[in-house]
């Protein structure tokens, strides 16, 4: 199961004629291509766009009824792939992943369907992951769209205009026999809004119908000489006839009035910052009034240039506000220009950043340039724009600065990860500090404090691959992480297995939480759950020793730091050639809790004898040296003040929202620490027994608690 | 959301309106969406547009997330075009489920005071940074309210998590509370127990939190409780009497202390009484009253004597130091099972087990033998080794581990025997001595040794590490002895062997001492 239900959101993709869905962005874009007429969707999670994959995950009916295969593509390469269906037969069909990363691994098969182009409508559609709270590299999916000639869609980002980016994306890439990319940014996916529905669309032509009379065509095939023609084709017919459809279609819009000096054109997903930082500079109303003339381009690749001319013809000067790094289009626009010998001049990075996110202090500031070189007129009743700066100056939040502490992402309450690094960690104290290659996942912020584990990440399921070099003999082996999405995205064949050919003589530590954890906990093959219309528990073990690696270890317990310790000493030690696999399972705790605790909750209503544990620290007994939380950093593992005269620094302290993993007291038994840890378990609906034993042994005890207390000597607290 | 047509729209005059913006910043897994959608369904009750976005990504695990919205009504049929990003100077409401976070959104240039309201929850959710290190790193509290104070139109902050724990409840339902009775929205209050009603679990509970934020934003208490960054410690009234002829003795000869002392030498007789027994609490009052001599010699009672004051503290803790007899009293206390069943919220109608993580090493144990034995049991580990190889899950609500821990704690007539007990009173006097030595030359630096006990704390190898930086930062003495500076300086030692672990920053500190 995902981290949550989306049985809700499966009812917005019933929604018919008139209708009206409020939601999410990502959530209209999967309406969207129900309403288009799709034929089959694929993709990988990952953020912003694993909720496309989780509601039709849940959404079995809705598709069966018409006819829709989904899938729960292995990789973007499986699920770029995917789209060979529409490459003989008129199939419209579907595949999502979080950008630029989901490209890098799909670029192959891109390549290869742009190659020889498609039949059917083929759409892609990538959550464009940058900025703030970006979980990977600052780079633009815009080259994928250049080197290989699909188009590249950037409707404005409200939902009317996102959602009819998919059905002009599906028509364009059958005008144009091309594979058609939908970006759209990781604010756009998660934006709340709304949009008039239609039917959804059956599919006119079944994958039924293309298995059972399957069509072939060697020009389809990339290889010469077809492959030459292909990129001839992509020249001379299928760029014209984007082109034309773009043209015809009205895909970019114009805003404002006819003419004016200066015009500004803008990446779709921008329009809105735009019409902020115009309204700002009293150039533009909140209803889409605007004294500037603004040439939106919900198409970024290919550009018409027709329009762009037009565009700029008769005006002084345009501004290209266009994010991210290099500004391909802005150099496209200089070259329409030059060429039809247009001398009306291009702003641009010149004065916007290079790099780093276009936030609206970043656009208004770089319009405000702009206008002030070519349009001061303009800027005459201009308010002055909202501004910050004098409460930044402020001696007071300067001091803040230095107060507020950073809040860096990390384990969950109980996570199964945290016992492992500790371990890891705790080897290390004996054993000195290791080479340890990370992987992408959850597992990633063992890097981060207080474990400080992990020195590279070199993309999905590739950590004990970038640890390849270390091959050689030394007194320290490498040691790698690479967690159960990355295992069976790509870590099989490309780390284990390059391991094993290899002959590789290092550690992969194999983390296996049950899920697809980090892009939201999605099932994966070896997910314990039993799936009906998917095969998982495949175990991780089964796989390596079947991909040929001797020297296997499974720690069915992640909590029982002691025994990780002491197996990690063991693989770091071993005479045993080959790679040395640890594969260290527990649930993710997360998803743990929303399966288990309604369950809890049930029984104890129900009247039945549940045990709950719960950490505590006993505070007369913790010194407040803190060792304990520099092994752990749960959440729930805290600190408090004391208000002891004889104590300084604060006791640890365990919050209400402990799930009683157990690693607190696990950490203080492996690493010695003090016997301030202590395990309540919490007896609900105690039977008859428990309570006369209880009893039994409460009165035992408060004798013997009495006695002592008769004796001794000393003043009343 | 305008119109798709992509034909310019006909020139009018523009609208000045401007949308209502609210950012929420939160902690993952603190129900900041569930709060923004509670706003946009509030908004769009009330026939708005409302637009909310946010980028959680990885910061859905623990890290810290802004969920931003804005809304306005719909003007001759066209939607408003809203932004998906505050804007700095630009937000009206900003909601805070955490004081850092309300200090991290000033800093973000979220509140200006030309605009906007501040709710914030002034309870604490401490940052590893502030967790991890072996000292106190915990934020001041004081310097976020005042940031307040010159960055907000308007500041509502109280604590709001404690309203919602006590009305069984999370945190956003009280901050929608606040946020309704603060009048920023324009809606009225039944609207936004409207949304609530029509949320699915928990209405009940929500409602009841939403209506005491609401209430307590509206008529806050007569003396609003700041949060401080340390409570006041707890100082026991000096008794004349407690009616043991041996007890009132120590009370006798604390008051032959001056005034502003008693309070911490009678935490201290305390301390040391319970943790031994009376002669034992006379034994430190003979001690205190040593360095009292020297202080008042050496011109203490100008500071006010500052010298008996720091050691009337920590002889205390270095005289009740942790052993296993400790540990094992601590443990099997009657008030200490009290305060497990109000931890855990032990209801009447349940059964409660506790479970100690114990793993005594060979030294422990030996130590707590009668020093000879203890000696013999250090020096042939081979014969004893295998008793300690792993830890012992005790649990201690059985008989047979309470007895086990109570047999422990009756050692106590023995411990003043045990070879531990010799070695921290070895410690303890060549510690004073020390100080002793240097009241006379550097009076300042002899308090500054005493109060380098502050290191030493822990267990078994936390305690070892305690000790070797207490003993790196006193190497430092004889370089500093001579110095009018050599008190700032065995400070700033101190503090930083409290910054790290593995003392790095106490090398650095040290390397520049030797520079001196």
């Amino acid at each position: 199961m995902a981290e949550r239900s989306f049985a809700r959101e499966v009812l917005d993709l019933k929604l018919g004629d008139g209708d009206e869905f409020r939601g999410e962005g990502i959530l209209a874009i999967t309406k969207a291509l129900l309403q288009s007429g799709v034929s089959y969707v694929g993709g990988y999670q990952g953020a912003p766009i694993s909720h496309l994959m989780d509601v039709l995950a849940d959404a079995k009916d809705v598709l069966d009824e018409l006819g829709v295969h989904f899938e729960n593509s292995a990789s973007e390469a499986a699920a770029a792939a995917m789209l060979a269906a529409s490459v003989h037969y008129p199939i419209r069909g579907a595949v999502t992943f979080k950008s630029p990363v989901g490209i890098n691994v799909a670029s192959d098969a891109i390549a290869n369907l742009a190659s020889g182009g498609v039949t059917g409508g083929a759409l892609i559609i990538i959550g464009e992951d940058y900025g703030e709270g970006s979980s990977i590299m600052q780079e633009r999916s815009h080259p994928y769209a250049m080197k290989s000639q699909v188009w590249l869609l950037d409707p404005r980002p409200n939902l009317p205009s996102i959602v009819k980016a998919v059905e002009d994306g599906f028509a364009l890439s059958e005008a144009s026999h091309t594979p058609v990319m939908l970006e759209v940014r990781i604010r756009a996916c998660h934006v709340h809004g709304r949009f008039m529905t239609k039917d959804n669309k059956k599919p006119s032509f079944s994958l039924r119908e293309a298995l059972e009379k399957p069509r072939r065509d060697t020009e389809r095939v990339v290889l010469p000489p077809a492959s030459y023609l292909h990129e001839r084709e992509k020249i001379e017919q299928r760029w014209p006839a984007a082109v034309k459809f773009i043209k015809e279609n009205k895909l970019n819009e114009f805003f404002g009035p006819e003419t004016g000096d200066v015009g500004i054109i803008v990446q779709g997903g921008f329009y809105n910052s735009v019409m902020r930082s115009l309204q700002q500079l009293g150039l533009a109303d909140v209803y889409g009034e605007t004294t500037v003339p603004i040439h939106v381009l919900n198409v970024t690749y290919p550009l018409v240039d027709d329009e762009v001319a037009a565009f700029a013809a008769n005006k002084k000067a345009i501004l290209m506000v266009e994010e991210g790094q290099p500004e391909f289009i802005e150099q496209a626009i200089n070259t329409i220009l030059r060429r039809r010998d247009i001398q009306t001049k291009l702003s641009g990075k010149d004065v916007l950043p290079m790099a780093g996110e276009y936030t609206p202090a970043v656009v208004t500031k770089g319009i405000k340039a702009f206008l002030e070189m070519y349009g001061k007129p303009l800027l005459g009743n201009a308010p002055p724009p909202p501004d910050a700066s004098a409460v930044l100056a402020d001696p007071k939040v300067k001091t803040l600065a230095k107060t507020v502490p950073p809040r860096p992402p990390g384990f969950c309450v109980g996570c199964p990860e945290r016992p492992i690094f500790a371990a890891m960690k705790l080897m290390q104290q004996d054993l000195g500090e290791h080479n340890i290659s990370a992987d992408i996942g959850c597992h990633l912020f063992a890097s981060l404090p207080p474990f400080n584990i992990g020195a590279t990440t070199m993309g999905y399921g590739l950590g004990p691959a970038s640890a390849s070099a270390f091959n050689v003999k030394a007194d320290k082996r490498p040691i790698s992480i690479l967690g159960d999405g990355g295992f069976w995205h790509n870590g099989l064949a490309t780390s284990i297995g390059n391991a094993v050919f290899n002959k590789q003589d290092g550690v992969i530590m194999v983390v296996d939480n049950y899920y697809s954890a980090a892009t939201g906990g999605q099932d994966i093959m070896s997910s314990r759950a039993a799936k009906a219309e998917r095969s998982t528990n495949n175990t991780i073990v089964d796989a390596v020793k079947g991909i040929g690696v001797k020297w296997v270890r499974h720690i069915d317990r992640t909590y029982d730091v002691a025994r990780m310790r002491d197996t990690l000493r063991e693989a770091l030690a071993t005479k045993e050639a080959g790679p040395k696999v640890i594969v260290a399972s527990s649930e993710c705790m997360l998803n743990k809790q929303r399966r288990v605790k309604p369950l809890f909750q049930k029984s104890v209503r129900d009247g039945m004898r549940m045990v709950r544990e719960r950490f505590g620290v006993d505070e007369d007994v913790c010194t407040g040296d803190h060792a304990c939380i520099r092994l752990s950093g749960c959440p729930s593992l805290s600190v408090k003040q004391t208000d002891d005269p004889l104590k300084d620094d604060p006791v640890a302290a365990i919050d209400n929202n402990c799930v009683g993993c157990g690693n607190c007291g696990e950490v203080s038994e492996a690493a010695v620490l003090c016997p301030s840890f202590y395990r309540a378990d919490i007896i609900h609906n105690p039977t008859w027994f428990d309570r006369f034993m209880s009893g039994l042994r409460r009165s035992v005890i408060g004798f013997l608690q009495r006695r002592r207390e008769a004796r001794r000597i000393a003043f009343a607290d | 959301m305008n119109d798709l047509s992509g034909m310019p729209a006909a020139p009018t005059r523009y609208t000045t309106e401007r949308p209502i913006c609210v950012a929420v910043l939160a902690m993952g897994g603190q129900g900041g969406g569930v709060l923004s959608d509670w706003i946009v369904e509030l908004a769009e009750s009330q026939g708005w547009h409302a637009q909310s976005t946010s980028v959680p990504g990885v910061a859905q695990r623990t890290g810290s997330t802004v969920y931003y919205v804005e809304m306005l009504p719909p003007k001759d049929g066209r939607a408003p075009i809203l932004s998906l990003m505050p804007a700095q100077g630009e937000v009206d409401v900003v909601l805070a489920t955490e004081l850092m976070e309300a200090g991290r959104s000033i800093l973000r240039g979220l509140v200006t005071p030309d605009r906007s309201t501040l709710i914030a929850s002034t309870h604490r959710l401490f940052a590893i940074a502030e967790k991890d290190k072996p000292g106190d790193a915990i934020a001041d509290p004081a310097v976020v309210m005042e940031a307040t104070e010159v960055a907000a139109k308007r500041v509502i902050a109280f604590d709001m998590e404690s309203v919602a724990i006590k009305n069984g409840s999370v945190i956003s339902a009280c901050m929608f509370g606040a946020l309704a009775a603060s009048g920023t929205l324009p809606f009225p209050r039944e609207s936004f127990e409207a949304v609530i009603k029509a949320g699915g679990r928990g209405i009940e509970p929500s409602l009841n939190a939403f209506r005491a934020a609401h209430d307590q934003t509206i008529a806050p208490p007569i003396v609003p409780a700041s949060p401080v960054a340390k409570p006041a410690k707890r100082f026991a009234p000096l008794p004349d009497s407690v009616g043991r002829p041996d007890l009132d003795l120590l009370l006798t000869r604390i008051r032959t202390f001056p005034a502003p002392l008693q309070a911490m030498l009678y935490a201290g007789v305390k301390r040391v009484t319970d943790f031994q027994d009376p002669a034992y609490a006379n034994e430190y009052l003979d001690r205190v009253t040593k360095l009292y001599e020297l202080d008042k010699v050496h011109g203490g009672a100008v500071k006010n004597f500052a010298l008996t004051a720091t050691a009337a503290k920590y002889i205390a803790v270095a005289m009740a130091y942790d052993d296993v007899i400790r540990v094992a009293e601590l443990k099997t206390r009657s008030h200490r099972y009290q305060r497990v069943l109000k931890e855990n919220m032990v209801g009447e109608d349940q059964v409660v087990y506790t479970t100690e993580y114990m793993h005594p090493r060979l030294e422990e144990t030996a130590s707590t033998m009668p020093a000879l034995l203890g000696r013999f049991m250090e020096t042939h580990p081979g014969l004893f080794g295998w008793m300690f190889r792993k830890g012992r899950r005790v649990r201690s609500g059985t008989i047979h581990w309470f007895l086990v821990l109570y047999v422990l704690s009756a050692l106590k007539p023995i411990r003043r025997t045990t070879l531990r007990h010799k070695r921290e009173l070895m410690h303890l006097d060549s510690w004073l001595a020390l100080a002793s030595d240097h009241a006379a030359k550097n009076y300042d630096l002899a308090v500054e040794i005493i109060g380098a006990r502050r290191l030493v704390k822990g267990y078994s190898d936390t305690h070892a590490r305690g000790l070797s930086k207490f003993d790196r930062v006193i190497g430092a003495v004889p370089v500093l002895a001579g110095r009018d500076d050599g008190a700032d300086w065995m400070r700033r030692l101190r503090d930083a062997a409290l910054m790290d672990e593995d003392g790095i920053a106490l090398d650095g500190a040290l390397k520049t001492v030797a520079t001196l």
